[in-house]
Formats: C-alpha cells, sequence, structure tokens
C-alpha cells in the first residue's frame, strides 16, 4: 500500500458550457491535513463532490483510489460506507432534533429496528466529549450557534467511524475563538486519532498554522502540492492561486472627503423576539460623503443589526432615534422609503437575502430600482434593462456567458458583484455593505475593493462592516468599534492597528 | 447552431406545451371521429372552460408568490354564483347589478383572505381550506339547498355570441363542412367573427413589425428576423383558422372577448409592470425581494384579493351557461386551475411559470374534459387521467431541470 490514503487521478468533469475540472489529480497521505486552496469557482468544491459521491461514478472520467482500492461511489453512503465524510458549508443538521439524534441519523444505534436510546445518548455524550463540545446530548440544534453546530457535525462523522474528514470552509461563519477552537480540534484529532483531514479554506493564515500539505487548485486545473513543513508564505499561495504575484491587497487610494452625509443619532433598537433585551444602544455615528467608514467588532456586536435597522426597520423592534440625511431628519419605516431615501443596505448573506438565484443577471440588477426603467412608474422597459445589465456586467467584470445567465450559477465573487451592481444601480447617497467579501477569493475581492473606492470617490458615504481587521485596516478611512451593541471606539484607521482595535473590544467587555 | 440548441433548450417548457397541446387534441380529434373539432364543438369547449382559464390566470400569480395555492376558489364560485340568484329572484335587482354586486362579493371574499395571509402570516393553505369551507357554508345558506334561475346579461354572457352584423352574405368558401362531414353544414357563416378574426391577426402583424422597427431604431435589441416572421405568420393562421371555426358555429361568444381581454391585461401586469417583476422575485427568495424593497405584505394582500376577484368572474361566467344558480356548482374547480398551471410549467416553488403557460395548461385540461366526454369515457376514468397527467407534467419539468442544473 502506497503512503497516500487517497489519490484522484485525472479527474475531469464537465458541465453543460464549463469544464469545471480538468484532468486534476489530488494526492492525500495518510495521517496529514491537507488544504485545498483556490479561487471562487477553482473547482475545489466539485472535486470534493466527485470524491463524496454527490456526483456519481460515471459523471466525470478518471480514476479515485481510496486505501490502494479503485472506488466507484454512487450516492454519498457508498463514500460514507468506506470512511468518507463530508462537512458542507451549509451544515446538514436537522433543526428540531436533538444532538444526539443529529450525530446519529442515517447510522441509528439500534436493536431490531427499534432505536436504542440509551445507547444512543451514551456514544454521543462520549463523543461531544471527544470534540470538546459541552452541552447536554438533548439539546436541541436550533438551541446552539454555528460554532457548536460544526462540531455536532464533526462528532456525526466520527460516529461513523470516519477516517477521511472533508470540512469545507468550516471556519466561514465562526468567530475567532470559535474557528480557534475547531481548528485545534483538528489537529488533535489528527494526532491522536490518525484522522486524515481534507481542508476547503479561503482564510490562509489557518492553512498555514494547521496544514502539512496545500494543493492549489486554479480554473480547475492542480496547480501544484505544496510541502508545508517548511513553512510557505502566504505570498507564495496567492501566487499559485492568482497566477500572479500579488504585491498590494488593497487598491491605493486618496480620500476625497466632503462634509457630514449621514448621520445616527441616539439610536437604539430591542430584540424582535425578546422585547426585553437591547440590542443597539445609544449609538451615535456620523459619515461624511467621500469617506469609507469600517464597523468593527466581533461577531454578535450588533453591527448587522445596526445597519439593518437603520434601513428601514428591516431588524428590530421598538426602535428610537433619529436618521439625518444632508442635515434633514428623515423616517424610514420599511426598505422602500429606505431605498427612496438614497439609502442601501448590501446584506451579509448573499444567497438567503442577496439574490434571486433562479433569475438571471440584468432581472437580479434592476429589482431594487425597478421605477428607473419604467416609463410611467408601471411598465418595466425590458429593452433598457438589457442595456443596464450589459453596462454593469462590463464596468464590473462579471464573469458569465451573458447578461441573460442565472445568478444561481455564477460564482461567489461574480454573485457578490451582481449584488453590488444592484446597489448602485438603485443610486444610493448612503451605502452599507455588510461583509462585502465574505467567501470570495483574493482576486475577486481586489476588483470588491475597487468598485468600493469608486464609489466613495463618487462622493457617497460608505459604510464598510467587515469581521476581517486586516480588511477594514485596509481599505476604510475611519473606524467605529462596536461590542455589545455599543460604540465603544472611534478612530482614524491610519492611528489603528490591529492590536489596539482587539484591546479596546476585550477592555470593554470586562469593564461591563 | 449552437444558438439554436439554446433557443430551444431554454424554450422547451414552452414549446413541449404547445406541442402536448397539439398532440392530445390530435389524439382525441381522431379518438372521436372528428368530432372534437367539429365547430360546434370547439366553441363550446370554450365556453365550458372558460372557468378552468380565468382561474388558472388568477392562481398563477398566487403560485408565483412561492408555490401559494388558493383552495378555495371552487366555493367562492359557488357563493357568488348564490349572491346572483338571490339578487336577482328574491331581491329583484336587475342583472348587471347583481353582476356588480356579485364581482365585489369576490374580491372581498378575496380580501378578506389576503388580509389573514398577508397581515396574520396564516400559511395560505390553511387559509384557503377554512375559506374553502366558510364560503360553501355561506354559499347554502342562501340557497338553502333550492337551485335558482338566472337570466338577462348572465345568460348573455354564459352562452351569447356577438350578433352577425352581415348574416347570410358568407359561404364555406374553404368547405370546412364537406371536410368534416358535418351533419347539418352551416350554408353561410358568421362574418363578424370572420372579420374580427381577421382584424385581430393584421393588427397582430403590424404591431409586432412596428415594434420591432422602433426597438431597433432605438438601439435595443432584436430578435432575428427569420424567428419573427415565423411567429407571426403560424399566429396569424392560427388566429384565422380558429374564428373561421368559429364562424362556422354561432359566431364570437362574448365569452371569448372577456376571455382574451383578461389574458391581455394580466399576462401584461405580469411580464411587464413593476408589480408582476415583485411577485417573480418574491417567489425566487422572498427574503432578497423584502430586502429590495418589495412590500411582500402588500402583494400578498392584492394576489389574493385579485385571486377573489377572478373567481367571482368564473362564479358569474359559470352561473350564466347553466342559466342557473346551484349549491353544488363549482366542486373541484381549484384543482382544475392549479392543475393547468403545473401543467403550464409554473414551478411548485414559485418564481417560475407564465401567464400563456397557464392559458396553454388550461386548455390540454379542456381539450381532455371535453374529448373524454365525448367518446363516453367514465368519470372515475377522467379523474384518473386528468391525475396522471398533473403527475408527469410535473415529473416532466423536474426530470427536465436536473438534466440541466449547473453544480
Amino acid at each position: 500500500m502506497s503512503e497516500y490514503i487517497l489519490e484522484m487521478r485525472n479527474i475531469t468533469k464537465e458541465f453543460p458550457g464549463v469544464t469545471a475540472l480538468s484532468n486534476v489529480t489530488f494526492q492525500v497521505k495518510k495521517g496529514e491535513i491537507h488544504a485545498l486552496v483556490g479561487e471562487n469557482g477553482a473547482g475545489k468544491s466539485t472535486l470534493m463532490n466527485v470524491l463524496s459521491g454527490i456526483y456519481p461514478y460515471g459523471s466525470y472520467s478518471g480514476d479515485i483510489i481510496y486505501k490502494g482500492q479503485e472506488c466507484r461511489f454512487r450516492t454519498i453512503r457508498d463514500s460514507e460506507a468506506v470512511g468518507i465524510a463530508i462537512i458542507h458549508q451549509e451544515l446538514a443538521l436537522s433543526p428540531y432534533l436533538t444532538i444526539a439524534e443529529n450525530i446519529f441519523i442515517g447510522n441509528e444505534r439500534a436493536k431490531n429496528g427499534v432505536i436504542d436510546w440509551d445507547e444512543t445518548n451514551k456514544e454521543a455524550a462520549a463523543l461531544l466529549k471527544t470534540v470538546g463540545l459541552n452541552e447536554k446530548c438533548s439539546t436541541q440544534v436550533r438551541n446552539i450557534g454555528v460554532g457548536k453546530q460544526q462540531l455536532v457535525e464533526i462528532a456525526k462523522a466520527l460516529g461513523r467511524k470516519c477516517e477521511l474528514l472533508i470540512l469545507d470552509e468550516p471556519t466561514a461563519a465562526l468567530n475567532d475563538d470559535d474557528s480557534e477552537h475547531l481548528l485545534n480540534l483538528l489537529k488533535k484529532l489528527n494526532k491522536e486519532q490518525g484522522m486524515t483531514c481534507i481542508l476547503i479554506s479561503h482564510k490562509l493564515h489557518e492553512v498555514l498554522s494547521i496544514a502539512d500539505s496545500i494543493t492549489v487548485l486554479r480554473d480547475g486545473k492542480t496547480i501544484e502540492t505544496l510541502d508545508n513543513s517548511i513553512p510557505v508564505s502566504e505570498n507564495r499561495i496567492i501566487k499559485g492561486m492568482v497566477g500572479r504575484e500579488l504585491t498590494d491587497r488593497f487598491p491605493k487610494h486618496t480620500p476625497k472627503i466632503g462634509e457630514v452625509g449621514f448621520e445616527i443619532k441616539n439610536w437604539t433598537v430591542y430584540d424582535p423576539l425578546n422585547e426585553e433585551r437591547v440590542v443597539i444602544n445609544n449609538v451615535n455615528m456620523k459619515f461624511r460623503k467621500g469617506e469609507i467608514v469600517g464597523l468593527a467588532g466581533l461577531m454578535g456586536a450588533g453591527r448587522t443589526e445596526l445597519a439593518m435597522s437603520v434601513f428601514g426597520k428591516a431588524y428590530g423592534t421598538k426602535i428610537s432615534g433619529t436618521l439625518i440625511k444632508d442635515g434633514k431628519e428623515i423616517t424610514l419605516n420599511n426598505v422602500e422609503q429606505a431605498i427612496t431615501n438614497g439609502i442601501a443596505y448590501v446584506t451579509e448573506d448573499r444567497k438567503q437575502a442577496g439574490l434571486v438565484h433562479i433569475q438571471d443577471i440584468k432581472s437580479n440588477i434592476t429589482l431594487a430600482n425597478l421605477k428607473k426603467i419604467t416609463t410611467n412608474g408601471f411598465v418595466v422597459n425590458e429593452d433598457e434593462e438589457i442595456i443596464i445589465g450589459k453596462d454593469y456586467r462590463e464596468r464590473f467584470n462579471i464573469k458569465s456567458t451573458s447578461v441573460f445567465q442565472k445568478v444561481g450559477n455564477l460564482s461567489g465573487g461574480n454573485q457578490q458583484k451582481v449584488v453590488l451592481s444592484k446597489w448602485i444601480f438603485a443610486a444610493p447617497d448612503v451605502l452599507i455593505l455588510d461583509e462585502p467579501t465574505r467567501g470570495i477569493d483574493v482576486g475577486a475581492k481586489y476588483e470588491i475593493y475597487k468598485i468600493i473606492l469608486q464609489l466613495a470617490d463618487a462622493g457617497k458615504c460608505v459604510i464598510m462592516i467587515s469581521s476581517e481587521l486586516v480588511e477594514i485596516l485596509g481599505i476604510t478611512d475611519r473606524l467605529y468599534i462596536m461590542n455589545e451593541g455599543r460604540v465603544v471606539g472611534e478612530m482614524k484607521t491610519s492611528e489603528a492597528t490591529q492590536e489596539e482595535i482587539m484591546s479596546i473590544i476585550i477592555r470593554s467587555s470586562a469593564g461591563r | 447552431m449552437k444558438k439554436v440548441k439554446e433557443f430551444v433548450n431554454s424554450n422547451i417548457r414552452q414549446y413541449g406545451m404547445i406541442f402536448a397541446l397539439v398532440v392530445i387534441t390530435i389524439m382525441f380529434g381522431i379518438i372521436t371521429g372528428g368530432k372534437l373539432i367539429w365547430p360546434r364543438n370547439v366553441s363550446m369547449l370554450v365556453r365550458q372552460n372558460a372557468y378552468v382559464l380565468i382561474l388558472a390566470i388568477g392562481m398563477l400569480l398566487c403560485i408565483l408568490t412561492g408555490g401559494n395555492i388558493d383552495l378555495s376558489v371552487g366555493s367562492i364560485v359557488a357563493l357568488v354564483s348564490a349572491m346572483s340568484g338571490m339578487l336577482t329572484n328574491s331581491m329583484g335587482v336587475s342583472s348587471w347589478l347583481a353582476i356588480i354586486i356579485s364581482l365585489i362579493t369576490g374580491l372581498v371574499a378575496g380580501m378578506w383572505q389576503g388580509f389573514w395571509i398577508a397581515y396574520v402570516k396564516v400559511p395560505p393553505f390553511i387559509t384557503t381550506l377554512s375559506g374553502m369551507l366558510v364560503f360553501r357554508g355561506i354559499d347554502n345558506l342562501i340557497l338553502e339547498g333550492k337551485t335558482l334561475p338566472l337570466s338577462g346579461l348572465y345568460v348573455t354572457i354564459g352562452t351569447g355570441s356577438v350578433p352577425d352584423i352581415m348574416p347570410n352574405t358568407i359561404r364555406d368558401f374553404l368547405h370546412v363542412g364537406d371536410l368534416l362531414k358535418l351533419q347539418n353544414k352551416p350554408e353561410f357563416i358568421n362574418a363578424t367573427m370572420l372579420l374580427v378574426g381577421f382584424i385581430l391577426s393584421i393588427v397582430y402583424v403590424f404591431v409586432v413589425i412596428f415594434a420591432r422597427k422602433s426597438k431597433k431604431a432605438r438601439g435595443y435589441e432584436v430578435d432575428s428576423l427569420q424567428s419573427v416572421i415565423i411567429k407571426v405568420i403560424a399566429f396569424f393562421i392560427v388566429i384565422n383558422i380558429f374564428s373561421y371555426w368559429l364562424a362556422m358555429d354561432e359566431g364570437l361568444p362574448i365569452m371569448l372577448i372577456l376571455l382574451v381581454v383578461l389574458y391581455a391585461i394580466y399576462s401584461f401586469i405580469a411580464s411587464k409592470t413593476i408589480p408582476g417583476r415583485h411577485l417573480y422575485a418574491m417567489g425566487g427568495n422572498l427574503k432578497a425581494a423584502e430586502l429590495s424593497g418589495v412590500n411582500t405584505k402588500k402583494m400578498m394582500f392584492l394576489v389574493y384579493s385579485n385571486m377573489g376577484l377572478l373567481a367571482g368572474v368564473a362564479g358569474i361566467v359559470t352561473a350564466g351557461r347553466l342559466m342557473a344558480a346551484s349549491p353544488n356548482v363549482g366542486q373541484s374547480f381549484e384543482l382544475d386551475a392549479i392543475g393547468a398551471c403545473f401543467i403550464g410549467g409554473a414551478s411548485a416553488t414559485g418564481g417560475v411559470g407564465t401567464i400563456w403557460g397557464a392559458v396553454v395548461g388550461a386548455f390540454i385540461m379542456g381539450v381532455m374534459n371535453n374529448g373524454m366526454s365525448i367518446i363516453g369515457l367514465n368519470v372515475f376514468w377522467q379523474s384518473i387521467a386528468k391525475g396522471m397527467v398533473v403527475l408527469l407534467a410535473v415529473a416532466f419539468d423536474m426530470y427536465s431541470k436536473s438534466k440541466s442544473r449547473l453544480g
């Protein structure tokens, strides 16, 4: 038997009109953590879907050798049966079932077809201990956070005697603490149980900190496999991913800052599900025209809630405070009013709340401002719509076959460009961007930054929420630090450092 | 070549539907020994199935919002016809006023359901299930189990035709009567119908040509000349043959005018206006539509109110054709309408479907209903056949979707 637990040889997978994978070779050694990196659309997820049987044998060409044997997986069950488990970005847990039920779903502990609950709970508790999750087995999954749900997924995989664990962007939705815990857990499982892991991630610092080897994919081809025992640099990987050296991760820019364009005063919001709980506590902020203002903070700091409550009360209850735009007080009772008053909010959740996936690029772009392409505020001019769609497609380099392509078929970066186009077409004066580069590869990020800078230069107030401090430091002019629904700090970006921001957040938590 | 393939692929559902309609029509035409396409039968088919078409138009809008259906339409049809019966018989109201009041009744019934669905967030399935029972109950309370006769404008709408302006002038110049071996061949055919059909088809041709020219002049993209010409010629021929057929019988049914007008209005709203676009966006992704400024509550309210109104129209049409208000009318109408929408390519999760598709779906239902009745097929078998067609149509949809899906 060779040193490889898994070899994927000459894998080619074609979709109508697109070659997603072309002759990809991917080899994973037994007992290593192997990172798979590449831009969005490079073929990482497709490769893993081939491996796990989601794309059945016959729909691709090439060979999969697992533990020295050729495998022909026709369903996910086939791959699970030999010990391969995949944890997708979107977790596959059933929210109304308990943790124990979720762990053993499809793998029930049963005697003669009757579930043995004592055994189930006992084993589940043991697995939870292994993954370091301090919750009762009988807790419903919907009552625990995303970070803990990830751990349940891993426990589920362990319960199936999994030997090769594939994680697709496991930390994308996690905060730093939860990410660290997860990565430590992977290291532990790797060391103590010899579990082999394949990790797909955009967060290169994570990859560098835990991976033994790194395979880079680009445009459906294997570019290289790097050995991380001799430390590799982040730029080295990026070079492989984008095919060129990326010297500047942020475009150069000289801000042209004008007068105050938008102001939030004494803004207080309560949780709609629990009207006693204050989510946003007396927030005051000012935004100048042409300025990019960052909102930094940990997950749950209330940044998204603040943005959505401002955006026509799309979130929250018992909202009080005033909004001042261009010196005049405005009232926004619904999203429609917010848009007419020149406020735009680009949601953090592209898939669930940003795009209509079954519709094409042009329809998505015009959705928030259909009035602009009507003759009398009622009848939509579809020809004008096509022209507008084409214009944005070219301007922002949206990679697609045409403006008639459905956005569900675009890669994450290009989807985000469509979302941005939509809101730019709505012609706002104040643009709130919530995690605009989440889950987007390095190359596309750069293009998105350029768009954001153009917007600021056009004299708009740009408000940017991001969990990546590097990004906030790289692109904003000024920043507010939020914690637990309050503003706990404000500084010029040129004077800020990551350490300082973090220490302000931690001090503000401790002080309460 | 690639373009042609792409075009066919992206429109396969649309053309597939028309193809299915043609096949079913030919099939039943043969089985019934030509009776299905006898002019008398064609005009009856239109009148008998008008309700499916009217309800399907409203139902499509409901389905677009997110696969929501309205189970109460059959009961609203019954309620509206009961109102009509009560107003004209026991209260002596004139038929046109009764029609207006009955339509308002349908609208109010729709608004009632729209309120619960949009603002209280009771799922449409539950709300309209309740409506189905409640409105059927009110219908029975009003009629007390009796059947009341209807007359006047009701009967005109239900069974009337536009009078012939030049009777006994145009002969059956295509000799269709001989061709179909009709038992009582009409010597003369209806000039009004023929003329209206001809004028409409000419207007259509000019509108298409003019629209294409003006689009081109303003620098917009236009379809290729070939495809436009083929489409125009096909449409021209179909309209004229259809009107010739109806001219062989009593001429232009008033009900047909109503159907064409409703189709034109709703097809315009669905495809060309802001509310229409909002409906499609809602069905595609409710949350995204909401955050893009679509007033989803208002849209839900309007869609269900409109369904009530259209159910009212269907009620009047049905009562008029039967010339009576009877308590059990409208049973399972909702299923015909829902079936027509899904046969016509509407997605069960919303966001996909066209008024045109719903109309073709309604015609498929109609031809099947009619054809099976002519050959005297047992109603139980009819029901089995209709059920299977709906299932297969959606199964075909799912199959072609899974084929075209990108990873």
